[in-house]
């Protein structure tokens, strides 16, 4: 009884909780105005693509679907590229200065990036980089939650297999390049699914720093688009499915790594 | 012989340069500008000469502390915050809680469907939902209806549009605090239940006694980080009323963009983002002193 009890709210609220996306595709594959009207369909009667045929050849969101797999993918590479070797050497090396530099680090986690936003526009406008993928690009080439997570997990690793690898007469990078990479690979997989996430689902900045449509990431070409189509629920939710299946993809295949992801981020200390 | 192969620091500043340089270049530097900026009344002239820029001292603060607008801000951000966390923070535990009993199975399905909404971009989910408030056709109010209640305006009706954002907050976010939930949850040892249980204590009694105290430090986590993430409410109003109606959902961030990037007030609105900053600073050593009133 009380079992069946359980297992009648998990399923409601969990309905509940997918309505909203259940409502945006069905709405999706209507014709125009189908999406308004009362009382409410649920299920379209049949599934058609003029929505998506729409945007992606009329509007440009398949340009701005490019730019966010294009952005996405950059930042994530040279993120994971950079903050490993970041994490590596404060891990395993030492050197001069090097927890001043680390709480250093530590201490600017708790500025919030929006107080950059107005400087990094006038510097980057100043060089003429405004508006192009460069913006976006170097606010997400290192983070320190990162490197803190790639340092965790390095210092696990023993000295005595990097000694080895330099008794055989390997240089700091190949060790790094052998040795720390393949071994770093599950922390790797989960920073890269929480840096490419991140930065496509990103608004502000992208919506500061990209200012003509041919630029826009998804996310700044659906609020772009909103304003014009208030009234259009239907091509909208077609732009919302478009933005919003990548992420739910990339998601269910690396859930492990994602959720393991957000479980190392709460027990920093 | 020793030397030959310990680490070089000579390595490690290579190894560290690029990710350093990005942060001081992108980040640290920015930060240090927008300080100097609050100081300043750059705007929009100055884009054609830095030569107009002036230092005004504290005046952009003291402006602030006059501006209606900001006031508004303000108080919109904090009711938002007051009024999400509870409910983000309360809705996550029983769901942290249910899942987390022995008696059912497919946990793996039903952890997934409350977690989707948190992975999903904030912009297309704003959106969505700005559909689902819709007085005449939105789902939300043909539900109400059937049970009896009148159509609603949400996101029109000035005091129920901020509410109304809080809602979809809450559904966007819960799922991320319900996953550092249920790894808190399995970290309390069984046996405190089962000796709880020897001594004939029942499932609240037990709720209480062990559940509560030994789930403080993650509960602790988790309401400063969302406390701290919704202080940066932003997108949701920007999507779903621009602000309105009359204000009332207008957030410290909305206002900073809008002074910064609408009218090009760069001075006044650096001085906006350091308010925030201020705050989420506040709440931060806040947090800071309460861990150790716990360790000590």
């Amino acid at each position: 009884m009380k079992k069946l009890f359980l297992y009648t709210f998990l399923a409601i609220t969990s309905i509940i909780t997918l309505i909203p996306f259940i409502w945006m595709i069905s709405a999706s594959f209507m014709p125009d105005g189908k999406a308004s009207v009362y009382p409410p369909v649920f299920f379209p009667t049949e599934f058609l693509l003029d929505q998506y045929v729409h945007l992606l050849t009329r509007l440009s969101v398949a340009r701005s679907f490019l730019n966010s797999i294009i952005l996405s993918t950059m930042v994530t590479f040279f993120s994971l590229f950079f903050n490993s070797m970041a994490g590596y050497a404060f891990a395993k090396y030492r050197f001069a200065g090097k927890s001043k530099l680390f709480n250093l680090l530590l201490v600017n986690m708790i500025v919030p990036s929006q107080v950059t936003m107005l400087p990094l526009f006038l510097m980057l406008k100043s060089v003429g980089l405004i508006n192009t993928y460069f913006a976006i690009l170097v606010t997400g080439l290192a983070n320190i939650f990162g490197i803190f997570l790639i340092r965790q997990h390095c210092m696990a690793i023993p000295d005595s297999l990097i000694e080895a690898a330099k008794m055989d007469g390997a240089t700091d990078f190949q060790v790094y390049r052998k040795i720390i990479l393949p071994l770093a690979v599950p922390v790797l997989v989960t920073l890269g699914i929480i840096t490419f996430l991140g930065t496509w689902n990103d608004f502000l900045w992208p919506l500061i720093a990209l200012t003509d449509d041919s630029m826009y990431t998804l996310p700044v070409a659906l609020s772009s688009l909103m304003l014009e189509h208030t009234k259009d629920p239907e091509l909208m939710m077609a732009g919302s499915v478009i933005t919003i299946i990548p992420v739910i993809i990339v998601f269910l295949v690396l859930q492990r790594y994602y959720i393991k992801g957000i479980m190392m981020g709460s027990v920093k200390e | 012989m020793k030397d030959s192969y310990s680490f070089s620091s000579r390595a490690a500043y290579f190894f560290l340069a690029p990710a350093v340089i990005a942060i001081l270049i992108f980040f640290f530097i920015p930060v240090i500008a927008a300080f100097i900026m609050s100081f300043t009344d750059f705007d929009i002239y100055a884009f054609g000469s830095l030569d107009t820029v002036r230092f005004i001292g504290f005046r952009n603060y003291i402006q602030l502390f006059e501006d209606p607008l900001f006031w508004q801000s303000l108080q919109n951000t904090v009711y938002y915050v007051v009024l999400a966390t509870p409910l983000a923070i309360g809705i996550s535990l029983g769901a942290a809680i249910l899942l987390n009993t022995k008696l059912i199975k497919y946990k793996g399905f039903f952890r997934l469907s409350y977690f989707i909404p948190y992975i999903t971009t904030l912009v297309a989910v704003a959106i969505v939902w700005r559909f689902i408030y819709h007085p005449k056709f939105g789902i939300l109010n043909y539900f109400l209806g059937l049970f009896g209640v009148n159509p609603i305006d949400w996101l029109g009706n000035p005091t129920l549009a901020m509410p109304a954002i809080v809602i979809m907050s809450v559904w966007k976010t819960f799922g991320y605090n319900m996953i550092i939930f249920l790894a808190g949850l399995q970290n309390i040892p069984e046996d405190l239940y089962e000796a709880a249980s020897l001594e004939g204590a029942n499932e609240w009694q037990k709720f209480k006694a062990i559940t509560i105290p030994m789930l403080a430090p993650t509960t602790l986590f988790v309401s400063i980080i969302t406390i701290v993430g919704y202080f940066q409410l932003f997108a949701e109003p920007y999507i779903m009323t621009q602000g309105g109606p009359l204000n009332k959902t207008l957030s410290i961030v909305g206002y900073m963009y809008q002074e910064g990037f609408r009218w090009w007030n760069m001075g006044y609105s650096a001085s906006i983002s350091f308010v925030l900053f201020f705050i989420i600073l506040i709440v931060t050593v806040i947090q800071f002193k309460l861990q150790k009133n716990r360790l000590a």
